[in-house]
């Protein structure tokens, strides 16, 4: 038997990625990571800013993600995300636009805590990418 | 009658006419063309979104507490019209359709006795609109410079409407959009969308049982904003490809009717002409008779 599920990731333009064969799918949950493996439980959870590792036979996949909706079920993994990047197709100026913003947001002194905490998140990640 | 002159002048501001509605025909048809696929591609995640929406709201083990987005606030005294346009006309029926949808509508809702509220999308409706509910228009939003309807755009017209909710400004909020079905055909739609009305999908969440990773209620509480938007992204995507099938579909029967016109006028600048040639030659024969 076959250790492999299939991906979907759509953001609301399109249908941004569908793979057949992936063996393990690490998110970037709101409570940690989680490693997404075959037949696990359904489960719904959301994204903070982090990278999504998408492991499978054809080569490992990086993509960053900076909120999202994850889905999981009959072996059916759905990501739903308004804003994704596949961390190979990120090229240095694209990052300095998206870390600018995400330090702007950062530096904001009236937001929420949770929102200083997701834009904290995304400085953190975009940093740890080069 | 009309003399030559002018019918020929006639002739030619109608083709010049006919050219430019012909060019327009071909701008929206190409343009229909782009926005019909990013409608189509945009459908994947508004259904998944309502499915995950549908299956939590059915595991949701709090009803009472549920997020008042969801449930809504227990009155429907206030209604909140979100009403979605073109920023340019010449779309045929395009916006009048919308706004018919919507005026029937606000009628009800003031014949009940009802307070009514509206924000307006695009420049047509509030243009149609300002003068029978002139006071009753809150908002008026126009994305004129974004070319293709965009998610950004539609997540800044739902953080004003959960603003509003959070607020307690309305209990009810229903947008009203031009779904796509074909070119020719486009059909208004009245959507209610705070609170989210489950029953009228007809699907049945599956049986089974999700874990939630944090709990339900903080998932739900921070999905059904997005929701919101997606909902209204999808309805700025069908309302996208409508505004181009409908005005393909105007300027095809603009340039059918602009040839119509021209072979009339041709026709009838021909039989002039040979009128007057007629004329002019019972003058002569009748001058050389009389000699």
């Amino acid at each position: 038997m076959s250790e492999e599920f299939k991906i979907e990731i759509v953001n609301p333009e399109k249908s941004f990625l569908v793979q057949e064969d992936v063996s393990e799918v690490v998110v970037p949950a709101f409570e940690g990571e989680m490693g997404i493996l075959k037949d696990h439980i359904s489960i719904i959870s959301f994204l903070k800013p982090g990278i999504i590792k998408i492991f499978s036979k054809s080569g490992n996949e990086n993509y960053y993600v900076e909120d999202g909706i994850v889905e999981f079920k009959n072996n059916n993994l759905s990501i739903l995300t308004s804003s994704i990047f596949n961390v190979a197709d990120l090229d240095k100026s694209k990052q300095e636009i998206l870390l600018k913003k995400a330090e702007e947001e950062a530096s904001k002194t009236e937001t929420s805590d949770q929102s200083k905490y997701l834009a904290d998140q995304k400085v953190q990640v975009l940093r740890s990418i080069n | 009658m009309a003399s030559l002159d002018d019918l020929k002048k006639r002739i030619a501001s109608v083709k010049s006419t006919q050219k430019i509605t012909k060019a327009m025909k071909m701008v929206a048809a190409a343009k229909l063309r782009r926005a019909q696929e990013s409608a189509e591609n945009g459908r994947p995640y508004s259904e998944k979104m309502k499915n995950v929406i549908l299956n939590l709201s059915n595991g949701i083990s709090d009803k009472e507490n549920a997020p008042k987005l969801l449930s809504g606030t227990g009155n429907d005294k206030v209604h909140l019209c979100v009403v979605l346009t073109s920023d340019r006309g010449l779309c045929g029926g395009f916006n009048s359709n919308i706004i018919k949808k919507a005026k029937s509508y606000f009628s009800k809702i003031l014949s009940e006795g009802k307070e009514l509220k509206i924000i307006t999308v695009g420049s047509k409706g509030n243009d149609q609109l300002k003068r029978l509910y002139g006071d009753k228009i809150i908002e008026n939003i126009s994305f004129k410079e974004s070319k293709n309807a965009n998610y950004f755009d539609a997540d800044k017209v739902s953080k004003l409407i959960i603003d509003k909710f959070e607020n307690n400004e309305f209990d009810i909020c229903t947008i009203f959009y031009n779904q796509f079905k074909n070119v020719i055909t486009q059909i208004p739609q009245a959507q209610q969308i705070v609170p989210l009305n489950n029953k009228d999908n007809g699907e049945k969440a599956s049986e089974e049982s999700y874990e939630f990773e944090p709990d339900e209620d903080e998932i739900l509480s921070n999905l059904l904003p997005k929701n919101i938007s997606t909902q209204i992204f999808k309805a700025m995507l069908e309302n996208s490809a409508s505004e181009q099938g409908s005005r393909m579909s105007a300027m095809d029967n603009a340039t059918r009717n602009a040839g119509e016109m021209v072979d009339k006028l041709t026709i009838q600048y021909n039989r002039s002409r040979q009128a007057a040639i007629t004329k002019e030659l019972i003058e002569i024969i009748s001058g050389a008779e009389s000699l």
